[in-house]
């Protein structure tokens, strides 16, 4: 294990350190103390390690992550994993407007709540949040899976693509073109899946699916050149 | 974007350190707003007296001899005690109206800061941690304080251009974000007799606010009511004579983070401006909701 004092080495160093750590690296595990909601930390990481987080973070943690499986413990500023590609971010706290903005991969665990447009046009990622989502998440979401094991506010899916929205509680209101699916088998398999990955032991058959209607514009075949 | 800390003590063996933990609390925010700052704080007032606190960009002439050509003009005792560029005058609370039209006659560059019983706002152009020095922020006490540093983006960088605004007696307003409609509504409010100085968008919230009291409402109601009369986005904080609240706009996009235990509630604008607090580990730590107005009150 190696520990990384942030507070007194400084995050550029903190980060050159971890981009330094090639696929094959035998320093897999480290812990970064003394976080104090600092900016960009962990951003851009790109080899199978393990970066524990003991505490809480500021704006744009675990940014861009390849292969890396980050912990925070504690919550998150805004734009946590935003652009993930692979690996894992897990929040044990609750994570600030915009979580997993733009993930083309990878899967975010959030423990807590998620505020406003969690999943803001994510395009393959997975988000599993343990509590509600605020106003405008999944918004104009592409692909990829947003499970939301306790409520969503309002305008949920505004504007989706192709995503699946799975939501244990109440939604104050869909979005444009978002409605509510029909749970087929293969949904239920694919939430099973969501859930175990996110450690949340809530039953898929709890969950409604919400999904795009494919009406707006960009479906309209009439709109083609 | 601006940065903005609030801190209102629960536990009065804090009050001494009042000043401090916020001067802490805004230079830590100092890279949201590095062109100017401010801070308000709630001190100790007495029954019988109110405070003025003044400003002017030539103190060492404009506040020489003040106190007794003032006390003259409305034919009452005043005591003046400067602070680099701005002053605190006390005077009876009955006199505060009287006082603002005599220092107008008496020297017109200078500016009121704010009155009220408690209340004294300092602010000026530059770092946080240089205007936090100038008036000695860390050495003063209070029961609560809010703070502000500025990157400008609607008006100049100016000292009336930063915050925090006072509203009425004891009340003040910071703000993070922008609003589109300030021209339109600072028309509106002119039209109304309100007095408005600068081009500056907080200013126009901080009337429209006063200018909803003045009619009426409550602090409560008049922020409610801004919801559907201010367009643009928003992060406000506004400090009462007992307390502070807190409204962020619907769209929600500019942050806002509160921690409580049971010594006291705190704002910021980050996560980063809370950590030095007593118990911040342990404390409860979340983010206000959209459109939704908060108070904490002694």
């Amino acid at each position: 294990m190696q520990t990384f004092d942030l507070e007194a080495e400084g995050l550029r160093k903190l980060n050159s350190t971890l981009h330094r750590q090639a696929e094959t690296t035998n320093q897999t595990e480290w812990e970064i103390i003394n976080p104090r909601g600092s900016h960009a930390i962990a951003v851009g990481l790109d080899a199978p390690i393990e970066v524990t987080i003991k505490g809480s973070t500021g704006y744009y943690c675990a940014g861009m992550n390849k292969q890396a499986t980050i912990n925070v413990h504690g919550s998150a500023g805004p734009g946590v994993a935003e652009n993930m590609m692979s690996g894992a971010v897990i929040v044990d706290g609750d994570a600030s407007q915009y979580a997993g903005a733009t993930g083309n991969g990878g899967t975010l665990v959030i423990k807590g709540n998620a505020s406003s447009r969690c999943g803001i046009s994510m395009k393959g990622i997975d988000i599993v949040v343990h509590g509600n989502v605020g106003h405008m998440s999944a918004f104009m979401a592409q692909s990829g899976n947003l499970v939301v094991c306790g409520n969503a506010g309002d305008a949920l899916g505004d504007s989706i693509y192709e995503a699946r929205l799975f939501v244990r509680g109440s939604v104050k209101s869909l979005g444009a073109d978002c409605i509510e699916k029909e749970m087929r088998p293969e949904h239920l398999a694919i939430l099973a899946d969501l859930l175990e990955r996110g450690g949340c032991d809530a039953k898929p058959a709890e969950f409604t699916r919400y999904g795009s209607a494919r009406k707006l514009y960009n479906f309209n075949i009439d709109n083609a050149y | 974007m601006c940065g903005i800390v609030g801190l209102f003590l629960k536990d009065k063996s804090l009050e001494p350190q009042l000043g401090a933990m916020l001067t802490d609390m805004l230079i830590t925010m100092t890279d949201r707003g590095p062109d100017s700052a401010g801070i308000a704080i709630y001190g100790d007032g007495s029954a019988a007296n109110a405070k003025m606190t003044i400003q002017s960009d030539n103190p060492d002439v404009a506040f020489d001899g003040l106190a007794k050509r003032l006390s003259a003009a409305i034919d009452t005792p005043v005591t003046l005690t400067p602070k680099d560029t701005h002053a605190v005058v006390a005077l009876a609370t009955n006199k505060v109206a009287e006082a603002r039209a005599a220092l107008r006659e008496l020297d017109n560059s200078i500016r009121v800061m704010s009155t009220g019983d408690t209340l004294e706002i300092y602010k000026e152009v530059g770092l946080p941690k240089d205007v936090a020095d100038r008036f000695a922020v860390a050495k003063m006490s209070g029961s609560h304080g809010i703070g502000h540093t500025r990157m400008a983006t609607e008006s100049a960088v100016t000292t009336m251009g930063a915050h925090p605004f006072n509203t009425g007696p004891d009340q003040c307003l910071v703000h993070n974000g922008s609003l589109s409609n300030h021209n339109s509504l600072r028309r509106k409010l002119r039209r109304e007799g309100v007095h408005i100085e600068t081009e500056n968008d907080t200013e126009v919230a901080a009337a429209y606010l006063t200018w909803k009291m003045q009619n009426g409402s409550t602090l409560g109601e008049a922020l409610k009511s801004s919801l559907d009369d201010l367009d643009g986005f928003f992060t406000f904080v506004v400090g009462t004579k007992d307390g502070f609240g807190v409204l962020r706009d619907p769209i929600a996009c500019k942050p806002a983070v509160m921690a409580e235990t049971d010594q006291y509630v705190a704002f910021g604008s980050e996560y980063r401006a809370l950590v030095n607090l007593p118990g911040i580990d342990t404390a409860r730590v979340w983010e206000p909701e959209p459109a939704t107005v908060y108070f904490w009150n002694h």
